[in-house]
């Protein structure tokens, strides 16, 4: 299986990054493409940018490792994640996770469990900044750790 | 020597990202995780609320850890908030 993580400030075009997981294998007959955005707003306020930042190294590892778990529970033929860290700014592309397979449902299912697994394991944290200057760390939701819970019955 | 690495809020709250600690600060031939925390908490309350913190996790050369898991010479200790990726 294809893997690929990366992690870094460029931004990614889903398109090549489509055709890329479609190259893989001539049996792939599915491919499922999430993409996070960053929005404009949270919890009433205005937003105005947002930073990332990660543990360079363990956040590599650790979606590998995410990766290699779907990989055990669904037959794939590749995954692509791909998380921006830096400073953005609203409707900015903040993460990928693409996979192909040869039926919908394996593909369906697998994107999101790297996605659920991701925002509760992988180590990054945003901080944002409010129109009216405040300065923020997000604080982590409980909905998505109750998201990743689902996997694991 | 060990290294012990500080992220996100945490860093901002404790004013720094990285410390070294030797021999000299922390027994390191029976050293672990609950270990650390209880030798960083002595250095203010800041310090002990973070550590004490239910919902602070740690790593141990960059795999998740428990206040059991041993640390030894060499390793990479990060102590950081719930993540918020994605």
């Amino acid at each position: 299986m294809s893997v690929i993580v990366r992690v870094g400030e460029a931004d990614f075009d889903v398109g090549a990054e489509c055709r890329a997981l479609a190259s893989h294998s001539r049996q792939s007959g599915a491919i499922v493409q999430f993409v996070g955005l960053m929005r404009d707003s949270n919890q009433g306020d205005d937003v105005l940018t947002m930073e990332l930042e990660h543990y360079p190294g363990m956040t590599e590892r650790c979606i590998t490792e995410i990766v290699n778990r779907a990989q055990q529970r669904w037959p794939l033929f590749a995954v692509t994640v791909i998380h921006r860290v830096g400073v953005l700014q609203p409707q900015d592309q903040i993460v990928f996770v693409g996979v192909s397979a040869a039926h919908r449902q394996d593909a369906f299912q697998s994107c999101e469990f790297i996605m659920d697994y991701l925002k509760t394991e992988a180590p990054f944290w945003k901080k944002e900044c409010t129109l009216n200057g405040e300065q923020r760390w997000v604080d982590a939701r409980q909905t998505d750790q109750q998201a990743r819970k689902r996997w694991q019955d | 020597m060990i290294t012990v690495l500080f992220f996100a809020k945490y860093r901002e709250l404790l004013g720094t990202a990285k410390i070294s600690l030797s021999g000299a600060d922390i027994d390191l031939t029976k050293c672990t995780v609950a270990a650390l925390k209880a030798s960083l908490a002595e250095r203010g309350a800041l310090w002990c609320d973070v550590l004490a913190a239910e919902n602070t996790l740690c790593a141990v050369n960059q795999d998740l850890a428990g206040d059991d898991t041993p640390i030894s010479v060499g390793d990479e200790v990060a102590f950081y908030p719930p993540v918020t990726g994605g």
